[in-house]
């Protein structure tokens, strides 16, 4: 035992001389560091070079080929240059930041509600509750954006089921129409159709603050449905998980004291949650911007291009439209945006769980 | 919080304990009630779709139109199902078995790589001391905030330089390891005892040995964990797949399903067809769920590991 346990306290890196284990380590990592090196880390470096060039895939870009060095150009088009990359570029960062806005307290809120629901002890079935919230998690996006394309048609069951309660539904995947607009429209304070003034004539990136202030599409409401909908399940079970952490002492005690039902929610159980809580709220904000096979499914962009996302638009810059040094330098573009709302994740939980770490 | 109460509410809670009921106690009648009339709602919207689809891929195309929220088909029909598995015409422009057969090809040879090296490189990572170990942990934790939307291009940069465009392997290979089922198996050999792998060592048990017969065995939860989400993320793999091929000879349910309902082109027709399709693509995965939920329910919760 003593040799083992003076290697285990020797510092990083001082490995025993004559150890096997260090070359079985070695085998060990090298299948998953040579297949993450080259399909994880290599396609990047490939990547960032190909978003200095203008390459329209044909030739081999790292042998010279049919490709120019265009140095930043890709980025300046997306950010500066006044013209349609950058409308677009604006167009699918709109895009994303109303589902942002929208997506991620409704998820976040009703997935906490579901796993309150599930978390009851008093309730029956809740096994079956528990099943039927999360399946829809587990499913294929693309299944489930199929039943949606079909559930949400023109005149499909969605639309049905409004006219029962004398609802004309929309149109939903062919209406570009902007809900702020719709609503304010509809209890008449603007003319949706004749935008004026200060929010037609101004802008920035390209598009007019009319148009950054539409609020999600009619047909990006669809799209918010559908992810709201295969992602509470899981965000759920992250709760509940927490939620049978919250000690069962700390529950009676309160009931002890006679605090009401309300009360207890909101000082007990919701304190306890709180780092969990960011975890969540944080996890639903990096998935936001990386929805992808439901906008291929259900909008690729149309109608108006309103639920063009970054990450979609990135695809049909390359794949589309044979730009992919335009199409990397957005995927670039995107994944820093991910990769600082991934910093702030970690950030804001090792702050939790330093101060957390003690308590339990 | 105030630790001092009310003796009347004293009084009511240790009322409350006597019955032997919760902490907290039940609703009063009314409120359960509406209680359970939303909570059944709410089950009712997670259900509803799946329950629609079914019954329309029994209907037939104009009966699908004209009473998409019908609960019964009438009259019953099983052409799409008919079609899908070419028991009638019209079969090519669906090659639905092609997909099926991709899919599970693709499906097995991952999930196999992935339980296989995933698991190898987790106990490398935390039990084998080698030089680079921090480094390599480091990394892949780095790798993991790599999401997939970003790697679209770059992915089928580094396929078509090494022309495994449009091939099983290309398809395949890059996807034999990933990063988050590394960092899982990690985490569960750490949990495991080192005594355990230290008597086997001092009993003369070389590390494969160890690995194979002493800490693989006990690892069993987690490697059923592993192989479940890996076969679930493979089967219901797209991105990859759209980049990594063109041809229809290469399509699986995901892409060959995305090819025919995406677009707008063939909008509002042939619906039951393409729900009997999402639902036969939805099926292994359902019955997976069912029969393992509890590993679902780990898997899902090893996702959101903080460290």
């Amino acid at each position: 035992m003593i040799p083992t346990a003076a290697l285990r306290r020797s510092p990083r890196g001082a490995v025993p001389r004559g150890d096997r284990r260090a070359l079985w380590g070695w085998l060990f990592v090298s299948p998953a560091t040579l297949l993450l090196g080259l399909f994880l880390l290599l396609p990047i470096l490939m990547a960032l070079w190909v978003s200095l060039l203008e390459w329209d895939g044909q030739s081999n870009p790292f042998t010279g080929g049919r490709a120019d060095f265009v140095g930043l150009d890709n980025y300046r088009e997306l950010f500066v240059e006044d013209g349609l990359d950058r409308t677009l570029f604006a167009t699918s960062l709109r895009n994303n930041a109303y589902f942002v806005l929208i997506y991620v307290p409704v998820a976040t809120a009703l997935s906490l509600g579901l796993a309150l629901i599930v978390n009851q002890r008093l309730i029956r079935g809740r096994g079956l509750l528990r099943t039927t919230f999360y399946f829809p998690s587990v499913t294929s996006a693309i299944a489930v954006s199929t039943v949606f394309l079909f559930l949400f048609q023109g005149s499909g069951a969605v639309n049905s089921l409004l006219s029962w309660v004398g609802i004309e539904g929309p149109n939903w995947f062919a209406d570009a129409r902007g809900v702020v607009w719709v609503v304010l429209g509809a209890i008449g304070l603007v003319d949706p159709d004749r935008p004026s003034g200060f929010l037609a004539e101004q802008g920035f990136l390209g598009l007019t603050w009319f148009e950054w202030l539409s609020g999600p599409s009619v047909a990006m409401c669809t799209l918010l449905f559908l992810l709201i909908w295969t992602s509470s399940g899981t965000f759920m079970l992250i709760f509940l998980a927490a939620l049978q952490n919250v000690p069962q002492e700390l529950e009676e005690a309160a009931a002890l004291d006679g605090v009401s039902r309300r009360e207890l929610l909101w000082h007990v159980i919701l304190p306890a949650l709180r780092p969990v809580l960011f975890l969540v709220l944080t996890l639903a904000l990096i998935g936001s911007w990386q929805v992808f096979d439901m906008v291929y499914i259900m909008g690729q962009g149309a109608p108006g291009n309103t639920t063009l996302t970054p990450a979609y638009l990135s695809y049909q810059s390359g794949f589309g439209e044979a730009d992919y040094g335009q199409g990397a330098a957005i995927a670039f573009v995107l994944f820093g945006i991910i990769l600082v709302c991934t910093g702030v994740q970690r950030w804001l939980l090792r702050e939790r769980n330093a101060r957390f770490g003690r308590t339990r | 919080m105030t630790t001092t109460a009310p003796t009347r509410r004293e009084l009511r809670a240790e009322e409350r304990s006597r019955r032997g009921s919760p902490a907290v106690g039940r609703f009063p009648a009314p409120w359960r009630v509406l209680g359970y009339t939303l909570v059944g709602c709410l089950a009712l919207l997670y259900i509803l779709p799946f329950v629609l689809q079914a019954v329309t891929s029994f209907k037939t195309d104009p009966d699908a139109a004209a009473n998409p929220l019908a609960l019964w088909p009438s009259p019953p029909s099983t052409a799409a199902y008919e079609r899908l598995f070419g028991l009638s015409e019209a079969g090519d422009s669906v090659p639905f078995m092609r997909w099926l057969g991709n899919s599970a090809l693709v499906t097995v040879l991952v999930t196999t790589g992935r339980v296989v090296f995933d698991s190898l490189a987790g106990y490398a990572l935390a039990r084998l001391p080698f030089r680079g170990r921090r480094v390599l942990f480091v990394l892949l934790l780095a790798v993991m905030a790599v999401p997939n939307v970003v790697l679209l291009i770059p992915r089928f940069l580094v396929l078509n330089t090494f022309g495994m465009f449009d091939t099983y392997a290309g398809m395949v290979i890059p996807l034999l390891v990933d990063a988050a089922g590394i960092f899982i198996m990690k985490q569960f050999f750490e949990s495991i005892p080192r005594e355990v792998e230290e008597a086997a060592r001092i009993d003369g048990a070389g590390v494969l040995r160890t690995y194979w017969s002493v800490v693989l065995p006990m690892a069993r939860p987690a490697l059923i964990t592993l192989t479940i989400m890996s076969f679930q993320g493979s089967w219901n793999e797209f991105t990859h797949f759209l980049v990594s091929t063109q041809s229809s000879q290469y399509e699986t349910l995901t892409t060959g399903l995305a090819r025919f309902v995406a677009g707008g082109l063939g909008s509002g027709t042939q619906y039951p067809l393409k729900l009997a399709a999402a639902a036969l693509a939805t099926i292994p995965v359902a019955v997976l769920f069912f029969a393992f939920q509890r590993h679902f329910v780990r898997g899902a919760n090893a996702g959101s590991v903080k460290e």
